[in-house]
C-alpha cells in the first residue's frame, strides 16, 4: 500500500482506514518494541538474562495485526510477536520481569525468556517446539464456534516451521471445519541459518500452501503497517462473520540475528542486513505520516526520547526486583506447584525431599 | 447450541440403579452421562461420529448430541490432540479417541510438549482439561501396530495422568473422573476385556461381562477417584501388582496355582496408590509385578523401585516382573508373547518358594 514516497495507494488503502491518531499510536508501538528490543539485547549481553530474541525489521507484523483483533480473541504466537502484547497494552514491566525471571515474572521463572503467557491479553503461552500451536489455535477457534461465541483465534508460524507436520495438521482441520481462525505465516526469510526456500520447496510462495486446502490466502508486505492492518482486518472480519479461515503470508525480513545465540554474518551475504529488503517498517510509516502532514522529524525525535525514557524507567523498576543472577527471583515453592491443579502424592514427597 | 453450561447438580440427584454392561457399553454410557450433564464436553476422533468408533465406544452420541458435540476427525492424530488442547484451553472439555494406542506416536509431541505443560509453563494462566482415550494391548490378533501398551511413555511425562481400568464399573467411574479432572488424562482401554473378563487362555471363550459381578454398572453419574487402587483378591502369601487385562490373567494364575496371593488392580498408574501396594507387600513380604507392555524400562521397573524403597526390610524374596517380551507384537505368535497365567504362575511359585 505504501509507495516509495510514503503515500497510501491502491484499493486496499480505501477501507478500512486507520485514523492518523491510530497511525501515530501504531508508530509508537513499533518504536516501543524496537527500543525494548535494544535494551533487552544489551541486558542479555550484560548477563542480566540468559537469552533474548529481537524483532528488528518485523515490528509492523505483530503491532498492526493486533489492531484487527478484539479483546477476548486469542493469539497462538511464536517468539517474535511481542508487538501483540505491546500494541495490546500489556505492561512492559511484566515482559521485562519474565525476561529477567525475577520475582515479578508471571510465569514464575519457569519459561525461557520471551516465552510470555498472557491470557487476559489474548496471548497464549508460548511453546519452544515449533508449529505445535497451529492446530491448537484451530482447536481454540473450533471451540469458540461450538460454544456459539464470536471470538476468533490467530495462529502464528515462521517460514521455516511450515515444514512441520503440525502445520499441515492445523491446515487440514481449518479446512475441514472452517473455524474462525487466521493462520499467519511470518516469512522473515530465514529459519536461523536456513533460507526460506528450503522449507518452501517447489512452491512459489507460502501463501500457495493455503490454496491447496481451499483456504483463502493472502501475501502481504509485512513491513507496511497499513498493508498488514488491511489484510488482518479483512481476515479477522471474515472469521468473525463465520466465513472461515484465512492464511496470511507476511513477507518481511529478519534484519537482526535469530537470537542472542546466533551470528547471521556466518551465513548471510555481507551487507544484506543493511540493504534491508522491503525497508524499515518504522521509517516507512513515519514517512507516510510526514507526507500526510501529520508528523515531522522533530515529533519523531520527541517520540523516541519519550519512549526511551519510559523503557529505561521500566527497566530500572524490573532490575530493582531482580535479574537472572541477582536480586529476588520466584520462590522455590513454585517449582513443585502447578504441574497439576492439585499436587500429587509423589510430587509432595519429592518436594519434601528437596527441602521446600 | 448456546453458551456451555454445566448441569452437574441436577444430574447428581439422579437415582442410581444398575445395569449389566460390557466395558464398551460402560464407556459409551460415561460419555453419555458427561455430555448430558455438561455442554462443554465434546467428543471426536477418527470414525467417532457417524459410525461410533471402530469399537463402537461412541455409537449413538452424534445422533443424540449433534455433530458439533460428537464428530469425525481427519486421520491426523497430531491434529486431533492439537486441536483438543486448543479447545481445552478455550474452556471446553474435549474427549478425543486415538483409534489404537499404537497410533498415538504422531500425537506424542502434542501430549508431551504441550498438553502436559500448559498449566506449568503458563503458571496456571492456561489449563488443559483434556481426555485422550485409546485402546491398548493385544490378544485380538492385531499384530505389531494394533496391540501395544505404551503406558510407560505417558507415566514418564510430568503433567499427564494415566489411567487403565480393568472392568466396566471402573471404566465408567474412572472415565467420568477423568473428564471432570482439571488436567490432561490419558485413558487406556484394554481392548481384550472390552467384551468380557478373560482368563488368559486363547482356547477358552471370553466370559461375558453380563455374567460377571463387576459388570453391574450404576446408571447415571458416579466417579471412581483417580489414584486409588483396588484389592481384587485378598491373600497372604504374595502380592501381585498389576492393571488392565493382566488383572484377569493374574487372578487366573492365582486360582490355577493355588497360591494365596493378594491381587492389586492399580486402576490409575499416575497418580499411583503407593499406600495400598506398600501395605500389602509389607504384609505378604513378597511381590510379583505383572504388565503386558514390553519389560525393559516398562512401568514395572518404576513399581519395583518404589516397592523396594518402601518395603525393603519386609521383603523375603526378590521382586519379580512379568511382562511382554522386548519385541514388536508378533502376529501369529501373540499367545507366546502375551503374559498368560502359566508365566505369571511360574513367577508366583518362584517368589513364594524363594528363601
Amino acid at each position: 500500500m505504501l509507495d516509495d514516497e510514503g503515500r497510501a495507494v491502491g484499493p486496499w488503502a480505501e477501507e478500512p482506514k486507520l485514523s492518523f491518531d491510530e497511525l501515530r499510536e501504531g508508530l509508537e508501538h513499533m518504536v516501543t518494541l524496537r527500543i525494548f528490543d535494544e535494551r533487552m539485547l544489551l541486558a542479555q549481553r550484560q548477563q542480566k538474562t540468559s537469552f533474548y530474541m529481537q524483532h528488528l525489521g518485523e515490528e509492523a507484523v505483530s503491532c498492526a495485526f493486533r489492531r484487527a483483533l478484539n479483546d477476548g480473541d486469542m493469539n497462538f504466537p511464536t517468539y517474535r510477536q511481542a508487538g501483540l502484547l505491546i500494541a495490546g497494552g500489556y505492561p512492559l514491566l511484566s515482559m521485562m520481569n519474565q525476561i529477567y525471571a525475577n520475582a515479578g515474572d508471571p510465569t514464575h521463572g519457569r519459561q525461557l525468556p520471551v516465552l510470555y503467557s498472557a491470557k487476559d491479553h489474548g496471548f497464549f503461552t508460548l511453546s519452544g517446539n515449533l508449529a505445535t500451536q497451529v492446530p491448537q489455535a484451530v482447536g481454540w477457534a473450533m471451540a469458540s464456534a461450538i460454544a456459539g461465541d464470536t471470538k476468533i483465534a490467530a495462529a502464528w508460524v515462521g517460514d521455516g516451521s511450515t515444514a512441520e507436520g503440525d502445520f499441515y495438521a492445523g491446515m487440514v482441520f481449518a479446512s475441514t471445519y472452517r473455524p474462525p481462525v487466521v493462520i499467519n505465516v511470518v516469512n522473515n526469510q530465514w529459519a536461523i541459518s536456513t533460507f526460506q526456500g528450503i522449507a518452501m520447496g517447489g512452491s512459489e510462495t507460502f501463501a500457495h500452501r493455503g490454496l491447496g486446502f481451499g483456504i483463502p490466502s493472502l501475501r502481504v508486505d509485512g513491513n507496511d503497517y497499513l498493508a498488514v492492518y488491511a489484510a488482518a482486518r479483512w481476515a479477522a472480519d471474515r472469521a468473525r462473520n463465520n466465513l472461515g479461515p484465512t492464511l496470511i503470508e507476511h513477507v518481511t525480513y529478519r534484519a537482526g540475528a535469530h537470537s542472542t545465540s546466533d551470528d547471521p554474518s556466518a551465513y548471510r551475504p555481507a551487507g544484506s542486513g543493511s540493504a534491508w529488503p522491503l525497508g524499515d517498517p518504522i521509517a516507512r510509516l513515519k514517512q507516510h505520516l510526514i507526507v500526510s502532514g501529520e508528523w515531522s522529524e522533530r515529533t519523531h525525535a520527541e517520540l523516541i526520547a519519550k519512549v526511551t525514557e519510559h523503557v529505561i524507567e521500566t527497566q530500572q523498576k524490573a532490575e530493582a526486583i531482580g535479574t537472572l543472577h541477582s536480586g529476588s527471583r520466584s520462590s522455590k515453592k513454585f517449582m513443585f506447584e502447578g504441574v497439576f491443579e492439585e499436587m500429587t502424592p509423589h510430587l509432595q514427597r519429592q518436594r519434601k525431599e528437596a527441602g521446600f | 447450541m448456546n453458551r456451555p453450561t454445566v448441569r452437574r447438580e441436577a444430574e447428581a440427584k439422579a437415582p442410581t440403579t444398575t445395569k449389566r454392561m460390557t466395558m464398551i457399553e460402560a464407556i459409551r454410557d460415561a460419555h453419555d452421562v458427561a455430555m448430558a450433564a455438561d455442554d462443554r464436553v465434546v467428543v471426536y476422533g477418527e470414525d467417532v461420529g457417524y459410525f461410533g468408533g471402530v469399537f463402537r465406544c461412541t455409537a449413538g452420541l452424534q445422533e443424540k448430541y449433534g455433530p458439533t458435540r460428537c464428530f469425525d476427525a481427519p486421520i491426523s492424530e497430531q491434529g486431533i490432540v492439537g486441536t483438543a488442547i486448543g479447545m481445552a484451553a478455550y474452556g471446553l472439555r474435549p474427549v478425543v479417541e486415538i483409534q489404537f494406542a499404537d497410533y498415538m506416536y504422531p500425537a506424542y509431541d502434542q501430549l508431551v510438549s504441550e498438553a502436559a505443560r500448559l498449566r506449568y509453563r503458563s503458571a496456571g494462566d492456561f489449563t488443559c482439561p483434556l481426555v485422550v482415550r485409546m485402546p491398548v494391548g493385544g490378544g485380538i490378533f492385531g499384530a505389531e501396530t494394533h496391540s501395544q501398551s505404551p503406558e510407560a511413555l505417558f507415566t514418564h511425562v510430568a503433567g499427564l495422568k494415566t489411567v487403565m481400568p480393568s472392568n466396566p464399573y471402573d471404566a465408567k467411574g474412572l472415565l467420568l473422573a477423568a473428564i471432570e479432572d482439571p488436567d490432561p488424562v490419558i485413558f487406556l482401554e484394554p481392548k481384550r476385556v472390552y467384551n468380557g473378563p478373560f482368563d488368559g487362555h486363547p482356547d477358552r471363550p471370553i466370559v461375558p461381562w453380563k455374567n460377571h459381578r463387576l459388570a453391574e454398572v450404576p446408571t447415571g453419574h458416579y466417579v471412581e477417584p483417580l489414584g486409588k487402587a483396588a484389592v481384587r483378591r485378598p491373600g497372604t502369601a504374595v502380592t501381585v501388582v498389576t492393571y488392565g487385562t493382566m488383572v484377569h490373567v493374574s487372578l487366573a494364575a492365582v486360582s490355577e496355582s493355588g497360591i494365596d496371593a493378594e491381587v492389586i488392580d492399580l486402576r490409575t498408574l499416575l497418580p499411583l496408590d503407593l499406600e495400598t501396594i506398600t501395605q500389602s507387600v509389607q504384609k505378604t513380604g513378597r511381590c510379583v509385578v505383572v504388565h503386558e507392555a514390553t519389560l525393559t524400562s516398562g512401568f514395572g521397573a518404576e513399581l519395583v523401585a518404589l516397592i523396594q524403597r518402601e518395603c525393603f526390610y519386609h521383603l523375603e524374596a526378590p521382586i519379580f516382573r512379568v511382562g511382554g517380551w522386548d519385541m514388536p507384537y508378533p502376529h501369529v505368535h501373540e499367545w507366546n508373547y502375551f503374559p498368560g497365567p502359566e508365566r505369571v504362575g511360574r513367577a508366583l511359585r518362584a517368589v513364594v518358594e524363594a528363601d
